[in-house]
């Protein structure tokens, strides 16, 4: 009996644990994402909405950060700044390519 | 998360560096340095100025990584730093001076480049411009609505948009339905224009979350929130037509999650006006008492928000003959007099919750109870009405995958009950009792850039109405730089309440006829119409300064309408479903122009065609002008250090002829009137003078040209006659007016 118990109580806790790694749906991540003007805002949010799974996503040039809300089971924060990068704007730890930030209009030529 | 990794980041930097400062060149356009640019730490007060060289250097810190640069007449800059470095920055001139201006100061008239409906949003500070003293009078100075003269029986003032009156446009307040039913005829001016924090007008076809009944357009008044209220405001008012009102307003804040609000309006119109010596007041004595007491409740933190609203109104008008005294001569031949007695109790409630880990997703819930009673009579005709009115409006937000694409969708239930009598010649029972329920449906796409989208749909069932499906759509695009082009289409329903809507055709000795039976309200079917509408503005630089330029179309169709018509007879008032078409286009041209700094100037030309099929053939809806031209000249100068400013405000209004109601009947030459008015202009203006910023004063002048309607009341000689009729108001009845006031706020 006592066996038993145990054996249900180890499973259920290792069901939570599960539970617990279940990747968020509504995970919030602020990145640092380098910009100056309103198109700069337009390109970033675009770059973000085009990941799958970003619900909702916010730059603001005063903070220099990208508010975004995501479902981390569609795509890692990573992937996000991957793309962002792609676009031209420098994302956390992603670094935009020479060539892709020579491409951004010079009112968006962040300092780098 | 961030800031976590921002500190161990700007740690290691620290650790590897010996560098203690940011320094740096700055340079123009020309690449030549700058002298005296601000460098500064963003929200700090460590900052420097650039020497003779353009350079700075700055005492570097961790707590700090947004460095501003700024510099008159240039694009001020925000750099992030993370590391003592020497830095090299280029700053832009500002487009122009002018531009920079208009982004700094807030529009008092605000129209959108990125909202996809046709909105105007009206500030407090605009409502101020009209000093007095209402809703119904607050949209003066806003040339998408048409004030109508206030006739000499009721003394308040309709309006129109799209050449349509207020019982087509829906009404509410913080989005509860509010001037409907009972109290669409004087419902506007129950609401004090000191109450309001904002107007929101939409033109055509509005959101079909706020239900189905509008037709030509929307207004939204939202009322100043006890949270972000000011512990006292007083403002007292006078004016030579011997109209006296006071406003004052208590605020507290109980905790840091309720505050409350209680507003006490009265006003009162104490002594007897005929200006134009026709033996009738040109205006009605009266009182009126309104409370309102207001709680909200916020918890940001758990996303909840709440308000809860409790408001009593009682309004007493007497007006008619001069010489008529109601106890003595009420319902007798003596003389011809009126009085209308309204009690108003309101409850409403409303509860947000937004989602704490999804901003996107939130759910409202508003609930509200009103009770109106009106007891009036008008010589021997009478009008009494009461309704008991719930509304109830279940809202869920979100987003399909993500917050380009949104919805609101939600269920709604009103119930109204009214109890009326009317006696015109001979006494009436109309009661009936209205229920509906619908489900609503809206979808909005932004594509965050030049384009968005709100399609939007609902389903009522409602007892009289039927079921029905009420469509609504609105798109915006931004072709190019400070343009926008817009569209709308949309259905509207709505039961005609024929008394209440036309009660100053009681103040007529006209009889009532209804010629159909068949319908559910009053014997005739519900109104249906459609509505369509483009617009196109355009911004853009004129010698400098900021121009606008709009225009904007605008029809309604008709499919079927309870038309009144006053062109049968003079002796009589028809109400019959509409056979045949009937329409109302409307187009406004807009010009606005900053011709320097705080002198605006708005214009607008407008023009109207409005046409019926009555039953002696197709003609325009009369008192309607086919052209009107508007114009507003706003000058303020500088506020200096303690608030002290002066502000000067100028509104012409230009209406050409208007067809009048048929007269040509009339026994007497005296009682017959032309077929047009005459064209005519009105001049408004106010000055205000602000101490300090608790305290102004205002003076100001209405109908400063002193156009009055040359004959306001038809057979004044004879009220109990055929042909007496005091609803024929085209012009203003009483002639130029002043007025003084002030306000006192304790911050």
């Amino acid at each position: 009996m006592k066996k038993i118990i145990v054996v249900l109580l180890v499973s259920l806790v290792g069901f939570v644990a599960q539970a617990q790694e279940k990747k968020n749906k509504n995970a919030k991540h602020d990145i640092a994402v380098k910009g100056n003007c309103e198109m700069c805002k337009k390109r970033i949010e675009k770059a973000a909405y085009g990941v799958p799974g970003v619900k909702s996503a916010i730059w603001t040039a005063d903070s220099q950060s990208l508010h975004v809300i995501m479902n981390e089971e569609k795509a890692t924060p990573l992937q996000l700044q991957e793309s962002i990068a792609k676009a031209g704007h420098d994302a956390g730890e992603v670094k935009a390519s020479a060539d892709a930030y020579g491409k951004l209009h010079s009112c968006c030529q962040y300092e780098r | 998360m961030h800031k976590n990794f921002m500190f161990f980041l700007l740690l290691f930097v620290n650790f590897i560096t010996a560098q203690e400062n940011v320094t740096g060149t700055i340079t123009d356009e020309h690449n030549l340095p700058v002298i005296g640019a601000s460098v500064t730490w963003k929200d700090t007060t460590i900052g420097v100025t650039t020497d003779e060289n353009g350079t700075f250097s700055l005492p570097y810190s961790k707590e700090n990584h947004l460095l501003v640069i700024s510099y008159v007449g240039y694009e001020t800059q925000t750099l992030e730093i993370h590391e003592p470095k020497a830095v090299k920055i280029n700053i832009k001139p500002s487009k122009t001076l002018g531009e920079v201006v208009v982004q700094t100061k807030r529009n008092s008239l605000q129209k959108s480049y990125v909202k996809t409906a046709n909105v105007v949003t009206m500030s407090s500070k605009e409502l101020l411009k009209a000093a007095c003293c209402n809703l119904s009078e607050s949209f003066e100075t806003n040339p998408s609505i048409d004030v109508n003269f206030s006739d000499a029986i009721s003394g308040s003032k309709q309006i129109k948009m799209l050449g349509l009156t207020s019982p087509y446009i829906l009404i509410a307040e913080e989005n509860i339905p509010s001037v409907r039913g009972a109290s669409q005829a004087y419902g506007l001016s129950f609401t004090p224009g000191t109450w309001v924090e904002s107007i929101q007008v939409t033109k055509g076809a509005g959101s079909v979350v706020n239900g189905y009944e509008s037709i030509s357009g929307q207004i939204n008044t939202e009322l100043i929130k006890p949270a972000n209220d000011i512990p006292f405001f007083l403002n007292a008012y006078g004016s030579t037509d011997s109209r006296y009102e006071l406003n004052t307003h208590f605020n507290k804040k109980i905790s840091d999650k309720w505050s409350s609000s209680l507003f006490l309006h009265g006003n009162a119109r104490v002594a007897k006006n005929d200006m134009n010596n026709d033996g009738f007041l040109d205006n009605p004595l009266g009182k009126q008492i309104n409370v309102l007491n207001r709680w909200q409740y916020s918890d940001a933190e758990k996303g909840w928000v709440s308000f809860i609203n409790l408001r009593y109104m009682r309004d007493e008008k007497q007006t008619g003959q001069v010489d008529f005294d109601p106890d003595r001569d009420k319902f007798t031949n003596n003389y011809w007099g009126s009085e209308i007695n309204t009690d108003k109790v309101d409850l409403s409630t409303k509860i947000g919750y937004v989602f704490p880990d999804m901003p996107y997703q939130s759910i409202g819930f508003q609930n509200s109870f009103n009770y109106h009673k009106q007891e009036s009579y008008f010589g021997f005709n009478q009008y009494n009405i009461q309704q008991n009115s719930f509304y109830s409006n279940l809202i869920f937000n979100s987003i399909i995958s993500n917050t380009l694409n949104k919805f609101s969708t939600g269920l709604n239930f009103t119930s109204d009950d009214y109890n009326e009598y009317v006696f015109v010649g001979s006494g009436m029972d109309v009661s009936r009792r209205d229920n509906s329920i619908g489900a609503f449906f809206e979808y909005t796409y932004d594509n965050t850039d030049n384009f968005s989208l709100v399609a939007g749909a609902r389903y009522d069932i409602h007892n009289r109405l039927g079921a029905f499906f009420t469509p609504r759509l609105h798109l915006r695009y931004n072709p190019w730089e400070k343009a926008v082009f817009r569209a709308s289409a949309g259905r509207g329903k709505r039961s005609a309440n024929i008394f209440a809507e036309n009660q100053q055709l009681f103040a007529t000795s006209r009889a009532f006829n209804i010629l159909n039976t068949g319908g559910k309200i009053y014997g005739l079917d519900p109104e249906i119409a459609w509505n369509y509408g483009v617009s196109f503005m355009q911004g853009f630089s004129l010698f400098g300064r900021t121009a606008e330029v709009s225009v904007d179309f605008y029809r309604t169709d008709f499919e079927n309408q309870a038309v009144v018509d006053l062109y049968a007879s003079p002796q009589q008032v028809l109400f019959y479903n509409l056979d045949g078409k009937s329409y109302a286009n409307s187009l406004q041209l807009e010009f606005n122009y900053e011709f320097f700094k705080h002198l605006n100037l708005r214009t607008a030309y407008k023009y109207y065609d409005i046409q019926t099929d009555y039953l002696s053939g197709a003609k325009e809806r009369p008192l309607q002008a086919k052209h009107r031209v508007f114009a507003n000249l706003a000058f303020e100068t500088h506020i200096k250090e303690k608030g002290q400013q002066w502000k000067f405000d100028f509104t012409y209004n230009w209406m050409g002829a208007q067809r009048l109601p048929n007269t040509a009947d009339n026994a007497l030459l005296r009682d017959r009137l032309p077929d047009y008015s005459p064209s005519f202009s009105v001049m408004n203006a106010q000055i205000t003078r602000t101490f300090s910023s608790t305290f102004e004063v205002y003076v100001g002048g209405e109908n400063i040209g002193n156009y009055k309607q040359k004959k306001a009341i038809l057979g004044a000689e004879n009220p109990f006659g055929p042909s007496f009729d005091s609803s024929i108001i085209y012009a203003p009845v009483f002639g130029q007016m002043y007025y003084a006031g002030l306000r006192f706020k304790i911050k």
